[in-house]
């Protein structure tokens, strides 16, 4: 597999980005810049190996489809961000880690295995179109108190994205 | 295996414990457990698992899940399975490089 090379312009414009994006919707990349951009940088490598941006801390199956849940944002950076304070490759943090620059540790695994994530596909695509008892989702529907913004998910976001209102401002909807 | 041809041996002071390392070239926490064994200045084994092609990326792979299930990066084995250090784990590491 040849070298690839990203320009340290390139880094810095994906580093900016991603902090705009950020500050817009809540989110913090990691308080040390060099760490931060190093991972930008390599975004850029996999984006332009594989065609997408899979998380450098993550091995490529080869195709978007096999990699959707680990393309960066990874569907598993929000869990983490909750429970750890920093996302697996370390590039995104919370705001708590971020304000006071709290050292990060490595972070186990929460992706499923290969055999788990294709058997819980293959559940999904089994009870997707099944009458829905609202009382039995899959995930419980928060309802931001100041904006109105509803999501599903485990657990309500750190900050909504909307309106920028802190997660203990989120109530379950249903 | 031919992944095992692209295994690069790192010369350093000789230990009792031998230490393999398996990570990616875009993994900044694999990049920073080799700098901290190169630091240590002993002698160890690495293999950057995304840089192979094909059969052998696989092969290397399958090999990885043989010691950590959860198939992450970087994965450390000592002693061919000894012992198994998963993620950039300081103190760990200081542990099995003797």
């Amino acid at each position: 597999m040849e070298k690839i090379e990203i320009s340290q312009n390139e880094t810095e414009d994906l580093f900016n980005k991603l902090t705009m994006q950020g500050q817009g919707h809540g989110y913090f990349l990691n308080y040390d810049e060099k760490i931060a951009k190093s991972l930008c940088e390599a975004l850029l490598k996999n984006e332009k190996r594989y065609g997408h941006q899979v998380c450098p801390c993550r091995l490529s199956a080869g195709s978007r489809e096999a990699d959707l849940d680990v393309i960066c944002p990874c569907d598993y950076r929000d869990p983490d961000l909750l429970q750890y304070g920093v996302c697996y490759c370390g590039l995104y943090v919370s705001k708590k880690i971020f304000t006071e620059k709290t050292p990060t540790k490595p972070i186990p695994e929460r992706r499923p295995n290969k055999e788990t994530r294709l058997l819980n596909k293959q559940k999904y695509m089994e009870e997707i179109n099944q009458p829905k008892d609202i009382n039995k989702l899959p995930y419980p529907v928060m309802r931001c108190s100041v904006c109105g913004y509803i999501c599903a998910r485990t657990d309500a976001p750190e900050v909504c994205p909307i309106c920028g209102a802190s997660h203990d401002r989120f109530q379950r909807f249903f | 295996m031919s992944y095992q041809e692209h295994i690069e041996v790192v010369p350093g002071k000789a230990i009792k414990n031998k230490i393999m390392l398996y990570g990616l070239s875009t993994c900044v926490w694999c990049g920073k457990a080799k700098d901290f064994l190169d630091e240590l200045g002993i002698n160890y084994s690495h293999l950057t698992v995304d840089l192979l092609d094909g059969a052998d990326a696989d092969a290397a792979f399958e090999e990885v899940a043989k010691y950590n299930p959860d198939q992450s990066f970087p994965t450390i084995v000592i002693n061919d399975g000894e012992k198994v250090i998963i993620g950039f784990n300081e103190e760990e590491i200081k542990k099995v490089a003797i």
